[in-house]
């Protein structure tokens, strides 16, 4: 669509929507999917170094509000997920970006090592998983830690990555700037934000591991000025893949305003037909209405 | 997309359908279900699964055991609880005038649900039910149901392949719906086709999410949880359809 095209690193993106990590899962028919239905690039579910088998059910809750979910990192691990990958860049006419986990900053270089193999074209690290070394805290909690994972990855590949961010912490501008300072390419923000459901008649949580992480439109002001701040901390150059809660044209607008180059789309895949399509359309009769002919036009005003 | 958190029932009446399976009927009624579509039913501490609704005004569902969240749905007695969310996924669409159901094992639960449907609707049905030996069998449908045993203890001896050709040779159907074993399902289709007649099977994978997210329930580029579990003859061509299903890691497991 004109007007759409950007860019991440070097990768080229025929419009800004991008499939976010952990929906449609670890699967390439599903990836490829995925850009046939429109999206500018497409990210896999994260895979560990061990396969993981994740959390029981219920693992996913969707009310009008929010999404709440803990997966439990499932996948089949990397020595599966290579082949998935590659299957992948084959298949799909986008970019595919390749999701990595670990549970020490050692692993996030192994991972990054291997994943390398199947050639994506980028890699994003979802650094809000827990460490195993810190008593279960996020690396993202802290700037340090984030750097640490930052640096692990950039010493294990060539290929361009992001850093996926929690929006649970004060700073996030800070460590997303410490997360480039250690070499990372880009940044993903946001992950969900921690949340949980409460059922009165069974006096539980509903998730299965009580907590989970909240998406859908709910995230979407959280993940808007976590984008804004990021920009301020990082400057103009480093690209941003904005995503929360993004599901109309509207919302990516919004999101690109704020400093995003490119958006997540991730709970909108249930809750819209033709979602990525459709975000575009919206995106082109705004700035034909408004007379933006490329998407870095879109600023605030300050 | 339905938009929900777990509701509560209650077991209204628990029946041991045979060796394996339990029906439990619910306190709670789903007005708006179809036959084919399922529930996610979650016991509060333990897990969550999803079950074809064997009956929607009240909802039904026929439990086969399997494993440890099985049998504890198997054994709930009446004033158990349980929660269910839903109804998910598309279910049949009832198509033609004269319809056969075709099902093995306890997959034959949502075709009865059909088979009452069918009735209110004036569609003509026929059903097949089919079970490795008589302690296997499920109840028949309120339809006419033929009966299939592999060991010949009830019913006609053999697979519910040669009692559908058998029915074929007498007389024609417009749309065949099948439910059970993922291989009887493909053979089964790929017979309705050869006789002409239209053909919706129903396809179960390990779920997740259970609403189209985690993509853990992939058969190929589909998801059975959102763009099934009912699916028509677009499964003969699919890549993973009688060949790979995903277990709880996502690891390609053949069938």
């Amino acid at each position: 669509m004109m007007g759409l095209e950007t860019q991440l690193c070097k990768m080229k993106l025929r419009n800004p929507t991008v499939l976010a990590s952990g929906i449609r899962g670890n699967n390439a028919h599903l990836l490829i999917r995925a850009a046939k239905e429109g999206a500018g690039a497409v990210t896999s579910k994260s895979c560990s170094l061990a396969p993981r088998e994740g959390h029981n059910n219920p693992t996913m809750i969707n009310t009008p509000e929010a999404m709440l979910n803990a997966i439990g990192l499932s996948n089949p691990g990397v020595e599966e997920e290579i082949g998935e990958i590659r299957a992948a860049v084959m298949g799909a006419k986008v970019p595919v970006i390749a999701s990595i986990v670990a549970f020490s900053i050692e692993d996030f270089g192994k991972v990054a090592e291997r994943i390398s193999e199947a050639a994506p074209h980028m890699i994003e690290v979802d650094a809000a998983c827990p460490n195993t070394h810190r008593e279960g805290r996020m690396f993202s909690a802290c700037a340090q830690d984030a750097a640490a994972v930052a640096k692990a990855v950039e010493e294990a590949t060539n290929i361009p990555f992001s850093m996926k961010l929690s929006p649970d912490v004060p700073n996030i501008g800070e460590i997303a700037q410490a997360c480039v300072d250690a070499g990372a390419d880009a940044i993903t923000a946001i992950n969900t934000m921690g949340g949980m459901y409460v059922d009165a008649y069974a006096r539980r949580a509903v998730l299965h591991n009580w907590f989970g992480g909240v998406s859908g439109p709910a995230l979407k002001p959280v993940a808007l000025k976590a984008v804004y701040n990021i920009r301020k901390a990082v400057g103009p150059k480093i690209p941003i893949i904005g995503t929360g809660g993004i599901s109309t044209g509207m919302d990516a607008i919004e999101m690109i305003m704020a400093g995003a180059n490119a958006v997540g789309i991730g709970s909108a895949v249930v809750l819209r037909k033709n979602v990525f399509k459709g975000v575009c359309s919206e995106m082109s009769a705004f700035m034909k209405e408004k007379g933006y002919k490329r998407l870095y036009e879109l600023k605030l005003e300050e | 997309m339905i938009l929900m958190l777990p509701q509560v029932a209650t077991v209204a009446k628990a029946e041991k359908e045979n060796s394996t399976v339990t029906t439990l009927t619910l306190n709670i009624s789903l007005p708006r279900a179809i036959p084919g579509q399922f529930v996610m039913a979650w016991l509060p501490g333990f897990d969550e699964k999803p079950l074809s609704l064997a009956g929607a005004s009240p909802v039904k569902i026929s439990v086969g055991e399997r494993g440890p969240f099985s049998s504890r749905l198997c054994g709930l007695k009446k004033g158990g609880k349980l929660w269910v969310r839903g109804p998910y996924g598309r279910g049949f669409e009832l198509e033609g005038k004269k319809i056969l159901l075709v099902g093995g094992g306890y997959g034959f639960a949502p075709l009865r649900f059909l088979a009452d449907q069918a009735r209110k609707k004036k569609i003509t049905a026929t059903a097949i039910c089919g079970a490795r030996s008589k302690s296997l069998l499920m109840a028949p449908a309120s339809c006419k149901t033929l009966f299939t045993t592999d060991d010949g203890s009830a019913g006609i001896k053999g697979n519910v392949l040669a009692a559908m050709e058998g029915l074929f040779a007498r007389e024609k159907f417009d749309t065949v719906y099948t439910c059970g074993p993922e291989r009887m399902m493909g053979s089964v289709a790929r017979l309705a086709k050869k006789k002409k007649a239209d053909c919706q099977l129903l396809l179960e994978r390990y779920m997740k999410c259970g609403i189209g997210v985690c993509g853990h329930c992939a058969c190929g580029d589909r998801l059975v949880c959102f763009d099934g579990p009912r699916f028509g003859y677009e499964m003969l061509s699919n890549p993973e359809f009688e060949r790979v299903w995903r277990d709880k890691a996502g690891h390609k497991v053949p069938i």
